[in-house]
């Protein structure tokens, strides 16, 4: 924390009071107001001036004393509470805030570092990250993975006090404008699959880290591939211990289900996962612009889309809590995952029902439709991307409710031993 | 249900559980099949001797909630009638004992509620619609029929709403009251009972109006939030448990060398049902908690919980019928009970599409919808 720093100091040697929740909310909303752009018009701006202007905002709060509230106070943060965190959210709804920047920056890879990173790591990367100085990505998937997330096969070899990286990763959100990544590297090919994995820190422009852009169906780029020749990474940037990269992953996993599922106390601002818990303000626009206000058929459709997206927002609710008060073990994450994924697909279909004809063709300058057609052609990203809902009802059925586990050919078998198909996706 | 219970509701959980297990096993509810009234009075008392119609009723009626409200304590034991498929008239003497105890004169409190607390007396609800009536002198002239009305065969009282004058009333009739004809009906459910009500100008006196004359929509709407939420929570103590016994019976039973819990088309269809069944428990909980608080979107929340769970409900124990196999759909084997609960809850009170239809008008029309629109 730079300026701004008013939380109360006790007397020297001892432990500083945490400021009362609303004495913080007070004050909080004062700064907001004074300082934050109201909020943008289009949400999911990914221009490359707009994620300059994110490390603006990051900066903003930064200096306002407001960055990283439940981040330790030791590496730049605030170190105050999840109750914190939520009273600065809904303060700043309605104002413009780093909303990409929380996830996965703070929400899945700081979030991570605070957990499990050595002092030297946390001290170097996590106030450069409270600052905007630095945007993070994961490094997880693979060409040729899939769902199996630990069949990695980019290999990290080491000499002497470095190792050096060759593969390729993907599905590296937004890796073109990030500064660095958290990259998982097989270290040992002769234990079995989970057990010879090594987490790194990996600075993404430097010699031999080549990103490539990915066109998606909708037109975006945001999605990544990256290859690696013969990167070299030093020793000091493995994250926890070498060959022990799974349970970093698996950490990472953690922070990364409640930062997309919006429990993440390190994220700042309007949680995200807004698709199966925003209103339904888009859907009666249309409905009224096609003239349908009257049609049973499109009342009930867009009643169904409603109801679905108040169940969506309970969920969550009760997920949440229930994973807090341990009613509910870790893998009941899996089961907002789920319906997120399930629910974009639905809402989609009713979107397309209701747009009709608007959905395939519009005005030059655009019309009420226009985004339904585009993004339903998209929509199965939300059933895919960190773990399809097929993983999920993995998960779901076998560690929640016990199950037997499905059979699988790299069980206890030395990696470099475990067939692989001749597939590169 | 919510999630954490406090120490006292826990308590009272714990006994509804033990009361339920034992006198309302399955073999119970087979037996009262041919019961007129579908349920033992002896339990339904020792039931009501818990608390279960009292949970709605102030203290100084003689009734009184474990938490700040009641309601929230009342969809443990809907939940758990859902979980066992009990007997008894839970649903419509809690609405009707919340009418009298929100708007109810002194007398009709005095009167009546003392019998619905301990279980000897019973009242029927009969429906968010309206039956036709007139100003008569300082009462009211009814006429009109109501139907299907559960418990109404066997209720001493039975509360009715009246349109009348360009307005809304209820009214409290006594069974047996000149005019009023109840004849039982055929049901889907075993233990649960339901009666045609047909009034024929019955003459209602003005003590026997329950709050406001003309001016009861919003008891009425308040009398199908309760209603709705009683029965979601039961819904969802149906899909519940036997979703668990679905699971189970997957674990032990083996084909082709291995068990059936090990394929992984079932397992995936199980896990999605898991999540339905979460689902349901979500806006089940989050709809009790809008009423019990009387919160701006409770019409909304028990709507939305309506409409969702409804057609699930049914839908997620027709899978499990179809994972147990030609067992599923024998008279034998207990799913059929709770189908046959599901199937009853989804459709009284108002169709899924009913409340989709209030959901569509509160979006569309930018006004709450009258209790009665859900037709």
């Amino acid at each position: 924390m730079s300026t701004g720093a008013t939380t109360t100091e006790a007397a020297a040697g001892q432990e500083p009071e945490i400021e009362p929740v609303e004495e913080f909310r007070a004050r909080a909303r004062a700064w907001i107001r004074e300082h934050l752009p109201p909020a943008p018009e289009d949400p999911d701006d990914r221009t490359e001036a707009r994620w300059a202007h994110e490390r603006q905002l990051q900066r903003l709060l930064w200096e306002g004393g407001f960055a990283g509230i439940c981040f330790p106070r030791e590496y730049g943060g605030l170190g105050l509470t999840p109750a914190h965190q939520r009273a600065f959210t809904a303060e700043a709804e309605g104002y413009d805030m780093p909303f990409a920047t929380n996830v996965p920056t703070l929400g899945i890879l700081a979030a991570t570092l605070v957990d499990v990173g050595t002092h030297e790591q946390k001290a170097r990367h996590l106030p450069a990250i409270l600052r905007g100085e630095e945007l993070w990505v994961q490094f997880l998937s693979e060409p040729s993975g899939g769902s199996d997330l630990a069949g990695v096969l980019t290999r990290a070899d080491r000499d002497g006090d470095v190792f050096v990286l060759n593969g390729s990763k993907i599905w590296s959100s937004g890796a073109y404008v990030a500064d660095y990544a958290m990259c998982l590297a097989r270290t040992n090919w002769d234990v079995p699959k989970h057990r010879g994995l090594t987490m790194f820190i990996v600075k993404i422009h430097q010699p031999g880290v080549t990103v490539e852009r990915i066109r998606q169906v909708d037109g975006s780029e945001e999605f990544c591939q990256e290859f690696f020749d013969d990167v070299v990474v030093p020793a000091s940037d493995v994250v926890g211990e070498v060959d022990q990269g799974w349970s970093v992953a698996t950490r990472l996993l953690v922070h990364e289900r409640m930062a997309v599922g919006g429990g993440s106390p390190y994220t700042s601002g309007r949680p995200v996962g807004r698709e199966t818990g925003g209103p339904s303000d888009d859907l009666v626009e249309l409905l009224r612009a096609r003239g349908l206000e009257h049609d049973t058929g499109a009342r009930r459709t867009l009643a169904e889309a409603h109801v679905q997206s108040l169940v969506g927002r309970h969920l969550v609710r009760r997920v949440t809590q229930g994973m807090a008060c341990g009613a509910m073990p870790p893998p009941a994450g899996a089961i907002m995952k789920l319906f997120h994924g399930t629910s974009i697909m639905r809402r989609s279909e009713l979107a397309l029902t209701l747009a009709g004809e608007d959905a395939v063709a519009w005005p030059t300058d655009g019309g009420p439709g226009s985004d339904v057609g585009v993004s339903s052609l998209a929509r199965q990203g939300a059933s895919l991307g960190g773990g399809s809902n097929e993983i999920q009802r993995n998960i779901i059925s076998e560690r929640l409710l016990g199950m037997p586990r499905e059979a699988a050919g790299d069980h206890e078998v030395p990696y470099r031993e475990v067939p692989r198909g001749g597939g590169t996706r | 249900m919510e999630l954490e219970l406090s120490d006292e509701q826990q308590v009272f959980l714990d006994a509804t559980r033990r009361l339920l297990a034992a006198e309302c096993p399955p073999s119970a509810v087979r037996a009262l099949e041919h019961h007129p009234d579908g349920f033992d009075a002896g339990t339904w008392e020792r039931g009501a001797g818990l608390g279960w119609t009292s949970l709605l009723v102030p203290e100084a009626d003689g009734g009184g909630a474990l938490s700040r409200h009641g309601l929230s304590d009342l969809v443990l034991v809907a939940e758990e009638f859902g979980r066992t498929v009990a007997p008894g008239p839970l649903l419509p003497v809690n609405v009707v004992a919340d009418a009298l105890a929100r708007r109810g004169t002194d007398a009709q409190r005095g009167q009546v509620l003392p019998g619905l607390l301990s279980g000897s007396a019973v009242a029927a609800w009969c429906g968010r619609h309206p039956v036709a009536g007139r100003r008569d002198g300082d009462g009211l002239v009814l006429s009109g029929t109501c139907s299907p009305v559960e418990a109404a065969d066997r209720a001493d009282h039975l509360l009715v709403g009246v349109a009348h004058d360009g307005g809304t009333s209820q009214v409290l009739v006594p069974a047996g009251t000149a005019g009023v004809t109840v004849t039982p009906m055929a049901g889907l459910d075993l233990v649960r009972r339901f009666a045609e009500v047909r009034f024929d100008e019955v003459r209602v006196p003005a003590d026997g109006v329950v709050g406001e004359p003309g001016a009861a929509s919003a008891d009425v709407e308040r009398a199908l939030q309760v209603a709705c939420v009683l029965q979601c929570a039961e819904m969802v103590g149906v899909m519940d448990h036997v979703l668990s016994m679905t699971i189970e019976y997957l674990g032990d039973r083996w084909s082709f060398g291995r068990p059936l819990a090990s394929y992984q088309a079932l397992k995936h269809r199980v896990a999605d049902d898991r999540v339905v069944l979460e689902t349901c428990h979500a806006i089940a909980t989050g709809a009790a908690r809008a009423v019990a608080a009387e919160q701006d979107d409770a019409a909304e929340l028990t709507s939305a919980a309506k409409a969702w769970i409804g057609p699930r409900a049914t839908e997620l124990v027709q899978d499990c019928v179809q994972l147990h196999g030609g067992i599923g759909v024998t008279w034998e084997h207990d799913l059929h009970l709770y189908l046959r609960r599901a199937t009853t809850g989804r459709a009284t009170h108002g169709t899924p599409q009913e409340h989709a239809d209030r959901i569509a008008a509160l979006l569309l029309d930018e006004r709450a919808a009258p209790a009665g629109a859900a037709a």
